[in-house]
């Protein structure tokens, strides 16, 4: 299966609140007005700006061990290595929210306008993962329609440049995916234009292949250990 | 004096209409530019940043605030350069090759801007090379590096070798940031300071060349 998307702009729009958690605004109580003004304006250019589509592509074991060695850069241990040798059915992604979005935060920092540019920055990289969630749940769907599918299959999404998966990698899926076709390009330094864009691989296996631990010896210069929330949702999950 | 009290007042309000108008005002009133400058628009970021620190204010107050500060600043621009007042450090500035996230490098440059120091921002994906090159052409005291990928943050490691090759390392202080980085991290490739914020790295440089 190889096929683009169009995401409804109200499924992939992040909240005020979503936006100024992200400013490091958590307590609703201390948030004066001309700050909510500027979420809300964030979030309104946003919802005009936006312009959310993603590609999907099956990928089998053997082409994405290509893929996932890439330029031969990854750490020597790394969690998706074996991930995906357990896997059941594989798809690599690519998503976007548009290049208006991204021109209007530059645009915005140029003329000195940095509260608006940093909310619409915001707003921007939580769209992104809004749009990498819905290009998510489109493969979700589309698996847990097919025969022998049953509640201890789980689902992971993996990008380059984190886990131990080096961002070099984008250039073999670049090659197999061709995300050009909606738009999305990618420099010589493997970064994607337009910026608020997304890549990797969602991986669809028994449950048990999502287990590890985040010990690896890159996890000690990561911040977030994300890992640990992805893997408790995906085992209390009793389907997809 | 009482007109560059209220211009830092409405500076820390983030107020770009009273400030503009009030930097025209103390211009017209032939104020010495670098009292303007150090007692109207600088103090009112330094207090900006205190107040960050202590966690009485957030992110956006910071950008409201800097942003009338630009405001001022451009209007004062000419007169400084007019006058040779230099700004008190120079920082070149940019998120390593192969790495994209440059909104935290952008805040920092802003906070460094907003305290007084001519910044040279390189943008995003900067090659290790050019890190250096820019920093000798103009005769920069520190450079800033920031990294949010893991995979990139060897960049770092690189540009401060490179410039230990070319025997250029004592010629600047290197500062480092960026969220998956640490103090251990950049005690580790031999940078000068992790910074964790842009307030934090107003201090360090500050702190570097002796100045505030």
């Amino acid at each position: 299966m190889k096929k683009t998307f169009k995401f409804p702009i109200a499924e992939i729009t992040p909240s005020e609140k979503t936006v100024l958690k992200a400013q490091g605004l958590s307590d609703m109580s201390r948030i004066d007005d001309r700050i909510l003004r500027l979420a809300e304006n964030a979030v309104s250019t946003y919802k005009k700006l936006v312009d959310p589509v993603g590609i999907l592509a099956d990928i089998s074991e053997t082409d994405f061990k290509e893929v996932f060695l890439g330029e031969g850069n990854n750490e020597s241990d790394a969690p998706l290595d074996s991930i995906y040798k357990s896997s059941e059915s594989m798809s690599l992604f690519s998503v976007t929210i548009g290049k208006q979005i991204c021109t209007e935060i530059s645009s915005l920092f140029e003329a000195n306008d940095f509260p608006s540019g940093s909310m619409l920055d915001s707003a921007a990289s939580e769209g992104a993962e809004l749009v990498a969630e819905a290009i998510d749940k489109q493969y979700r769907t589309f698996i847990s329609g097919s025969a022998g599918f049953d509640s201890s299959v789980g689902f992971m999404r993996f990008s380059p440049g984190y886990c131990g998966w080096h961002i070099s990698a984008q250039k073999r899926l670049f090659e197999f995916l061709k995300p050009g076709e909606i738009g999305i390009e990618l420099n010589d330094s493997y970064l994607m234009i337009p910026i608020k864009s997304v890549s990797g691989i969602i991986i669809s296996g028994k449950k048990g292949i999502f287990q590890f631990d985040d010990l690896f010896d890159f996890c000690a210069e990561c911040r977030d250990h994300s890992c640990r929330d992805r893997i408790e949702t995906i085992m209390k999950t009793n389907s997809y | 004096m009482e007109t560059l009290r209220l211009l830092n007042e409405h500076l820390q309000k983030g107020d770009v209409e009273e400030v503009r108008k009030l930097t025209e005002q103390v211009i017209a009133e032939k104020q010495d530019t670098k009292k303007i400058l150090d007692d109207g628009l600088i103090a009112g970021m330094t207090l900006i940043g205190q107040k960050f620190k202590a966690h009485e204010i957030f992110l956006p107050d910071v950008l409201l605030a800097a942003r009338a500060m630009y405001a001022g600043l451009d209007l004062l621009k000419p007169l400084l350069i007019s006058e040779g007042i230099p700004m008190i450090g120079k920082v070149v500035i940019g998120t390593v090759q192969g790495d994209l996230h440059d909104i935290g490098k952008s805040l920092v440059a802003i906070m460094l801007k907003g305290a007084g120091f001519e910044v040279i921002d390189l943008g995003r994906d900067v090659a290790p090379e050019k890190f250096l090159d820019t920093a000798k052409e103009t005769g920069a005291d520190v450079i800033g590096m920031s990294a949010l990928l893991t995979t990139t943050m060897p960049v770092m490691k690189k540009v401060i070798d490179m410039a230990k090759e070319q025997s250029v390392r004592n010629d600047f202080k290197i500062i480092v940031g960026g969220a998956p980085l640490s103090e251990e991290y950049a005690n580790e490739i031999g940078a000068d300071a992790y910074c964790f914020d842009g307030v934090n790295a107003v201090d360090c440089v500050k702190s570097f060349l002796g100045v505030g």
